[in-house]
């Protein structure tokens, strides 16, 4: 089927964004704190992103500040959270906010600027026959974020600091009391989480349209939250999960497009897909009550260390 | 004088009774402040940006009569019947809200403040102080057609749709009956995306149609992100909306359609000084300059160009017959019988398609 190739560069283009993001907040809930600035995080990434392209012309430049934009942005939520213990779930909607608006101000008059696409990571002579341009035919970014997968899954189930990022996320108190520094794990894991929501975010101006729109990462950021859920904080089916709601996403324009069974499905039905799927999982999820949701148990709660 | 609590009510009335005497005195010299509710942001290079054009030209013909505030990125909910509630609250006496789904909430707000002078672009209900206005973009939409009919190669356009709603299925169905007047075996696909702004969105349904083997493309979405895919893909092309969009695909634009707004508001803002105003539906089209044909892309042969300036000037001499039947829909049935035009009432609740166009779900 000559759409196969086509539809999966359109899907895995889709999915890149929220697969960044959305590793970077499983690490962050891995540590036991829950930040839904995502949305916001990732807005501040794409306008630095883009600002950084239009004024330098460099992608990379442009991807590199845009995870410093995005770390700068996660230690406000990182101060509040962590030093002064306010609510989780408030800051990280405050957050969401602040990005929103603090990227519309310093995109304000960007907007009428087109930038350039980035180029793929290889040379285009290995990209020539269409299978070939699944393997080679992508920027840098989506090789980045199937790298940080397996990063973060070795991370977590081979690595030392994972083990102690884990316990901190488990069992603050405990981790606490044995020496580890809390306060200062979930610093690392936020800042973590910031950065890959700014790549993701950056990954808009860069990767999928070549402009700066108010808003126009449109709810992605929500989703990569919902995806950490939707994975049972696991870093493959996070993979598979970004992958399937960019399938969905993409198919429904596809078939919209071309025809076909799926074609009779309505717009308003195929935009509430990513929704009604992490729905259906989250309550699958809860219907083995024997197996647990997987979720860290000290996820939301601020630390309060007794002594 | 002591301080009682019958004192401090005194005084109190006393004070809220002086911008009553002083509105009075100075009724000659106080601008009038008008309102405008937007459903994106001014930047979009689109819709809100020919609204926000609209809106400083009034303010440069009316002077020192006016003062304007711009409310960006309202939703189309209960969002907008608390802005349109403040805007009226704070002292603006005439407020444009412009976007169709604010409709209800204007005639609401409306009900509320009899006062306030409310226009509502591109709806269709009015009350005693509600006016509605709009531009023929269908007229815009036809020229692009009777271009896209003479350049496509494959006959298969696509078109991004916001929703469904009769303004948007009027400007593919005028697009698609000026095109198969050129190639009688021209297709349109309209694929609905339920936003006016997501930009990766509408990059990817451009992708869509494009992987299927459509080579010209329209929008009516509120930004230039299609044509960034048509000018990266290399197909024949697209239109912009709303605005030139030519800086973001300057080989793919064939032309565009833009948006003018300006006389209206500044016609309106003058009958509501002058105490004239009433509530009616104003739809002017390219004859009026409301809706204006932007410049035409290298690519465009000279012929394309005369053909289209032919249609151009048909319309403003009112001679266009693009609503004239025989019309079908897409089942092949006559809807609009040969000899006869459509009217506007037929228009502003189209919900059907012309032949030609395959039917979205």
């Amino acid at each position: 089927m000559s759409l196969l190739i086509p539809i999966l560069i359109t899907v895995i283009g889709a999915s890149t964004p929220i697969l960044i993001a959305a590793l970077g907040e499983l690490v962050v809930e891995k540590a036991g704190v829950l930040n839904l600035g995502v949305e916001g995080m990732m807005l501040v990434g794409a306008i630095v992103g883009f600002l950084v392209v239009f004024l330098t012309g460099n992608h990379y430049l442009a991807l590199l500040l845009a995870a410093g934009a995005g770390l700068l942005t996660s230690l406000i939520f990182a101060f509040l959270t962590l030093n002064l213990s306010a609510n989780q779930t408030a800051t990280g909607l405050a957050l969401t906010i602040f990005g929103t608006g603090f990227s519309a101000l310093a995109g304000q008059g960007y907007s009428a600027r087109p930038v350039t696409l980035m180029s793929p990571l290889f040379p285009p002579e290995l990209a020539t026959h269409p299978v070939w341009r699944i393997v080679f035919g992508f920027p840098a970014p989506v090789y980045f974020s199937l790298v940080m997968v397996v990063a973060i899954w070795w991370f977590f189930k081979k690595s030392r600091l994972g083990l102690i990022l884990r316990a901190v996320g488990e069992n603050d108190l405990s981790a606490h009391s044995i020496g580890y520094s809390v306060i200062g794990v979930r610093y690392m894991a936020v800042m973590f989480g910031g950065a890959m929501a700014g790549i993701g975010g950056a990954c808009f101006p860069l990767l999928l349209t070549p402009q700066w729109a108010e808003g126009m990462t449109a709810g992605r950021g929500w989703i990569a939250v919902a995806l950490v859920v939707f994975s049972s904080w696991r870093p493959f089916r996070l993979l598979a999960g970004a992958y399937l709601f960019g399938l969905v996403m993409t198919m429904e324009l596809y078939a919209k497009a071309g025809g076909g069974p799926l074609a009779v499905i309505p717009a308003e039905l195929w935009s509430a897909m990513p929704y009604i799927a992490t729905v259906v999982v989250l309550v699958l999820i809860s219907i083995r009550r024997d197996a647990s949701t997987n979720a860290p148990a000290c996820l939301g709660k601020p630390f309060l260390p007794t002594n | 004088m002591t301080l009682s609590r019958r004192n401090i009510l005194k005084i109190g009335g006393a004070a809220a009774a002086l911008p009553l005497l002083g509105s009075r005195a100075f009724a000659q010299t106080e601008p009038l402040k008008v309102g405008f509710m937007l459903i994106g942001t001014v930047n979009d290079n689109g819709w809100n940006f020919g609204h926000d054009e609209g809106r400083k030209f009034m303010e440069e013909q009316l002077g020192s009569a006016v003062t304007s505030t711009v409310v960006e990125n309202v939703p189309e909910g209960p969002d907008s019947e608390r802005v349109l509630r403040e805007l009226a609250q704070s002292g603006h006496k005439l407020i444009f809200a412009t976007s169709f789904g604010y409709g209800d909430y204007v005639l609401k707000v409306a009900q509320q403040f009899p006062d306030v002078i409310f226009e509502h672009a591109t709806g269709y209900q009015r009350a005693d102080n509600v006016g509605t206005y709009n531009a023929r973009f269908y007229e815009g939409r036809a020229v692009c057609g009777d271009i896209a009919g003479h350049m496509s190669k494959t006959g298969k356009a696509g078109y991004i749709g916001s929703f469904p709603i009769p303004e948007v299925v009027m400007g593919i169905n005028s697009f698609t009956l000026a095109a198969r007047k050129v190639n009688p075996d021209f297709t349109m696909t309209p694929v609905y995306i339920s936003t006016w702004n997501d930009p990766a969105r509408e990059a990817d349904a451009a992708r869509a149609m494009i992987d299927q083997g459509i080579d010209i493309i329209a929008q009516h979405t509120d930004g230039p992100a299609a044509l960034q895919v048509a000018q990266e893909r290399g197909i024949v092309g697209g239109f912009g909306q709303g605005a030139d969009m030519s800086a973001f695909a300057p080989e793919a634009q064939l032309t565009s359609i833009i948006d003018i707004w300006g006389p209206h508001y500044t016609k309106t803002a003058q009958e509501v000084l002058d105490g004239t105003w009433v509530s009616d539906d104003e739809w002017p089209g390219i004859a009026d300059g409301a809706v204006v044909i932007g410049p035409y892309g290298e690519k465009v042969p000279e012929e394309v160009v005369a053909s289209a300036e032919t249609l151009k000037a048909a319309i403003i001499a009112g001679a266009s017959t693009i609503w004239t039947g025989p019309i079908r829909d897409t089942e092949g049935n006559i809807r609009i019988a040969e000899g006869e035009t459509m009217t506007d009432e037929q228009l502003l609740t189209m919900d059907w398609y012309v032949e030609g166009v395959n039917p979205p779900a």
